[in-house]
């Protein structure tokens, strides 16, 4: 293997090298260069801003983040966008990890048809339930409350999860149930204390996914959250750039605010996000 | 299944639903939480959405409480007037001539770029644990996020886009104001935001390739575009046929980018079947019922994508 690798690697004319790593070069600004914009933007103060050149750094300061921070409800959007994405992940994983380990292990009758559900609903978009579900959730008076986005969520995540774990579920042999069931343990105790334990991982692959779901979504929270004490970022981020006047530099900080916890997380578990979301196609 | 066999030999012939109950009840009961979370959460909202688009629903006749005062709906039904109107008018065919095409263009790039981006990482060289970070970040940074930086970059007056087009002696475009630019922009910015995945995910499906074949193949003589064709592509196409059609759904209902981007305009240019509905439902005087027979069209067309999804399914042998 290594040999295999040492031949390639020799074998690669000097331009061919080049041109390989001016590529990756190339690509990586592309990938890269939106980011770092937006982080020397949010140092920029305000007249600097909103005017057409395009320095790197101009008097930079901290002015954006101490006002986002400050003067605005910054601090209790992240609060909210913690609460209902936790809520949302820690719901979604409970309801759905039995049913994967359902429909990874067992076939019953019914079993097309939750599968079939589980397929479908992923797929729902986002304008054929907001009606509906807005005008109950009016009903029982849980507009511009933390449940009744949850429980919106919940309908997007539910199914997801269970789909991603049957595909973790599915990556555990059979043979640690078998041995399971042969030492006397009822199909429920295979699952809960030879299985679950086993698919850690997966649980948290699926809750952050949930979580990540929550935290981004944009039309549910900006139809039912009605108070901008009730805001979560991505609703009270648009508050910045409204129609009339934009303030770039508290967007741009925030954004910064935002972005970077959320991509230190996502970088340190994407080797597994990609591996749960095709799990099912890798295996095969 | 000991058990089973056990419990039929004891008990003289049960009738058929006690069989099926005591053979099956664990794995009904474990899918319990799943089925009823969604026949409440999902399915009734569904059959309510799905009366609603029958009817003449609007914010206006809708009942609701306004203090002590209970307003009785007034909205009567209206048959399928909703969808006779929707699947006639110009706005649907134009709605979803863009958003077949947004899709189309969109999850093309993707893949193409995707593809091309993980064959170069997938092979020995300095720095390609680097790589492999920058690339990735388009995708860690949060959609809403992104949205809004390239709505900045994008900006006609002051946007680092326009900026350097000037320096360099072009004028500036009105990116987000021009209905062709529009739509440019909001392809780009979904691009840049949708390759990092396609990139790791064939990066998995590239490195789960034997390398013996690969060589087998060189020490045959054939090209690198014969390698590609015969070894590559098929060794794929486990990871590709997912792939392909998560990121179909995902950018048909790519609600974000285009709501945060381009608010659906200049004059509707940008509007995807999604956002659409999602305005009519929510802006101006609320078109309940006309949102909701969008939304049913909208998942109609899904369904059948479905049925593509099981199908490729089917032929990689996993049968359900």
């Amino acid at each position: 293997m290594s040999r295999a690798v040492h031949r390639t690697r020799d074998s690669r004319s000097p331009a061919k090298s080049v041109a390989l790593h001016l590529t990756l070069i190339a690509a990586s600004v592309v990938s890269v260069f939106p980011v770092a914009w937006l982080v020397l933007t949010s140092l920029k103060p305000r007249q600097v801003i909103e005017t057409a050149s395009v320095g790197l750094f101009e008097q930079p300061t901290l002015a954006n983040y101490t006002q986002v921070l400050g003067q605005t409800k910054f601090l209790t959007w992240a609060a909210n966008s913690v609460i209902v994405s936790l809520a949302t992940a820690v719901l979604g994983v409970l309801l759905s990890a039995t049913t994967g380990y359902a429909v990874s292990r067992f076939r019953f009758p019914g079993f097309r048809s939750v599968m079939w559900m589980l397929l479908i609903t992923q797929m729902f978009p986002v304008a054929i339930l907001i009606v509906p579900i807005y005008n109950l959730m009016a009903g029982l008076g849980l507009i511009n409350q933390f449940p009744g986005l949850v429980v919106a969520y919940l309908t997007s995540t539910v199914p997801f999860c269970a789909w991603m774990m049957k595909g973790y579920f599915d990556t555990v042999p059979v043979t640690i149930d078998e041995a399971g069931r042969v030492d006397g343990l009822t199909p429920f105790g295979t699952f809960w204390r030879l299985i679950l334990p086993l698919a850690k991982p997966g649980l948290a692959v699926a809750a952050f996914y949930s979580f990540l779901t929550a935290w981004a979504e944009v039309a549910y929270a900006t139809a039912f959250m009605t108070g901008d004490e009730r805001y979560t970022l991505a609703v009270g981020l648009s508050q910045f750039v409204g129609q009339h006047k934009a303030e770039w530099g508290l967007l741009t900080a925030a954004s910064v605010l935002i972005a970077i916890p959320a991509a230190a997380v996502f970088l340190l578990v994407q080797r597994h996000l990609v591996t749960g979301l095709t799990a099912g196609a890798t295996k095969a | 299944m000991t058990t089973d066999v056990v419990g039929r030999r004891r008990a003289a012939p049960p009738s058929g639903a006690r069989r099926l109950l005591s053979r099956h009840w664990y794995a009904w009961a474990m899918t319990a939480p799943v089925v009823i979370v969604t026949l409440v959460l999902v399915g009734y909202p569904l059959l309510r959405g799905v009366y609603l688009s029958l009817t003449d629903a609007t914010e206006a006749n809708m009942g609701r409480t306004i203090g002590m005062n209970v307003i009785p709906s007034t909205y009567e039904f209206v048959g399928l007037a909703n969808y006779a109107d929707i699947l006639t008018s110009s706005t649907f065919v134009a709605r979803l001539t863009w958003t077949v095409v947004w899709t189309i263009v969109c999850v093309v790039l993707h893949v193409g770029i995707g593809l091309g981006m993980a064959m170069l990482l997938n092979r020995p060289m300095r720095l390609r644990s680097l790589y492999r970070v920058l690339l990735v970040l388009p995708w860690a940074v949060p959609a809403f996020v992104s949205a809004f930086i390239w709505r900045y970059l994008l900006n006609g007056e002051f946007g680092v886009v326009n900026a350097m087009l000037r320096a360099v002696g072009f004028g500036g475009i009105s990116w987000l104001d021009d209905p062709f630019w529009a739509k440019v922009s909001v392809i780009a910015c979904n691009v840049w935001l949708g390759v990092p995945f396609m990139m790791l995910a064939l990066l998995g499906g590239l490195q789960s390739i034997p390398r013996e074949l690969h060589e087998a193949a060189e020490v045959d003589g054939a090209t690198p575009w014969q390698r590609f064709r015969h070894i590559t592509v098929p060794g794929l196409r486990p990871v590709s046929s997912t792939v392909v059609l998560l990121g179909t759904i995902w950018t048909f209902n790519q609600f974000p980018v285009i709501f945060l981007l381009t608010k659906g305009g200049p004059g509707g240019a940008t509007e995807i079947l999604v956002t659409y509905a999602y305005r009519q439902a929510f802006e101006g005087i609320r078109d309940y019922s006309g949102s909701a027979a969008w939304g049913l069209v909208i998942l109609a067309l899904l369904v059948v994508l479905a049925g593509v999804y099981r199908r490729a399914l089917k032929q990689q042998g996993e049968a359900w």
